[in-house]
């Protein structure tokens, strides 16, 4: 039997909108994931904490506040604590190319900025899953 | 991973990771379950059930949160709609409640109802065993916004709790067969609201024409929001089983409950012996081709296919 793909789609930080969380989160569903949603203001632990519970192939971050460079790296280094680190971690959001190449670096596989085509991220989430 | 091991540990990458593979019908998943089965059985299961918007994600979140106080463990399973066309879904009650996440005493999993209908998951009743066996005092079992008919969930749990809301329908709505007479507990949720003492009204008045007077299930009013009215509800769902333990109806319901399992794998197993071929696959939609122009009935297509499975 063919598995759903399951992703927690979360918003860490202080942002107050989540509409293209949402946006990504119908994508998945449409694409036959199951999508975990979890809402607004999420701490790094939260997000950990509910990947673990859920059994998530991915954790896609949605992040519109500038605080990427601190949040993003947290939710990797928690989930390598709790040796879970064959998670996959993506971003989007707000989020300038000149900090790419350092979240890249911290263990977020793939960033996508605005505009990016919503099927661009599904099949990097296919093709990037570790089982 | 040693599933086996480490879910006696209390280890909940492990009980995630097993409700993942009963939900996918693993047979070495299976091959645990059958082994630590009679670990199970400890744990008092609530089936939290209403139609969508009561209120039934945060209504479990308050009933947590206070259990938690009281120094109890909670598992809460949270089922919401699969999509029947694309086979994805939104499962989006964790978002009432985000305050347990980091709560080591707690376990939260949301699970697609995955093509089943009856309010759970075909999966749900192999995850209520994981939370069990992984060892919480209590589990929720929150089903997905129920209509009419969607009861499935009382084969599954010792108390069920209806979630009801102001403002649904008149009092004929409460006297319809179906969800409205499998609660144990009623809740009317958002009472601060216009309408809510008359749809309290309603559903004692339906509970009162009840012939069997031995549990006549309380009616709570709650503002779950607010958090008002929860530690009531709860003292009302211990009433309940307290009063199952001493009429011996408790172990009569497991029993009850065990039989419809047992009926129920046996349906899933004939159904993909049957269905899950992708040669007769190809074949129904040829079939269904011939039913749709009339050139043959479904009962003949059936007998066909059942006769030839040897089955029956």
């Amino acid at each position: 039997m063919e598995r759903p793909i399951r992703v927690l789609v979360a918003k860490p930080g202080l942002d107050g909108h989540d509409r293209g969380a949402k946006v990504i989160a119908r994508a998945l569903r449409d694409a036959g994931m199951e999508v975990i949603y979890t809402g607004l203001r999420q701490t790094p632990e939260q997000i950990v904490s509910a990947a673990i519970q859920e059994d998530v192939d991915c954790i896609a971050l949605s992040i519109l506040s500038g605080a990427h460079s601190t949040l993003l790296p947290r939710v990797v280094a928690l989930l390598t604590a709790e040796e879970a680190s064959d998670i996959l971690v993506i971003g989007g959001g707000v989020i300038p190319e000149d900090d790419i190449p350092f979240l890249k670096e911290k263990g977020i596989k793939e960033v996508f900025t605005p505009g990016t085509p919503t099927q661009t991220t599904i099949e990097f989430i296919k093709a990037n899953i570790a089982r | 991973m040693d599933i086996e091991k480490r879910l006696l540990e209390n280890d909940k990458r492990a009980a995630a990771r097993l409700i993942s593979l009963l939900e996918n019908r693993d047979q070495e998943a299976l091959e645990i379950l059958k082994k630590l089965y009679h670990h199970s059985g400890n744990a008092f299961v609530i089936g939290i059930t209403g139609p969508p918007g009561a209120g039934k994600s945060t209504l479990t979140d308050k009933l947590a949160k206070s259990l938690r106080k009281k120094g109890k463990t909670v598992g809460i399973i949270a089922i919401d709609p699969t999509s029947p066309f694309t086979g994805g879904a939104i499962l989006g009650d964790r978002v009432r409640m985000n305050e347990l996440s980091t709560d080591k005493g707690v376990f939260i999993r949301s699970m697609g109802a995955r093509g089943h209908l009856g309010g759970i998951s075909e999966a749900t009743a192999s995850a209520i065993k994981v939370l069990d066996i992984y060892g919480v005092d209590y589990i929720f079992v929150e089903t997905v916004g129920v209509g009419q008919s969607e009861v499935d969930i009382v084969k599954n749990c010792d108390t069920t709790l209806m979630v009801m809301v102001p403002g649904l329908g008149d009092d004929i709505q409460a006297i319809k067969a179906g969800v409205m007479e499998i609660g144990d507990v009623f809740a009317v949720n958002k009472s601060d609201r216009d309408g809510a003492k008359r749809t309290a009204r309603e559903i004692d008045m339906m509970l009162d024409y009840n012939k069997d007077a031995a549990w006549r299930p309380p009616v709570k009013m709650v503002v779950a929001s607010e958090n008002q009215g929860v530690e009531e509800l709860l003292e009302a769902i211990h009433e309940h089983n307290a009063y199952m333990k001493e009429s011996e109806n408790f172990l009569q319901r497991r029993i009850q409950n065990s039989k419809n399992e047992v009926i129920e794998l046996i349906k899933e197993r004939i159904e993909r012996k049957i269905l899950d071929k992708s040669a007769r696959e190809e074949q129904l939609v040829i079939d269904s081709k011939r039913i749709a122009k009339r050139e043959i009935d479904p009962f003949t297509i059936v007998e066909g296919i059942v006769g030839n499975m040897d089955i029956v």
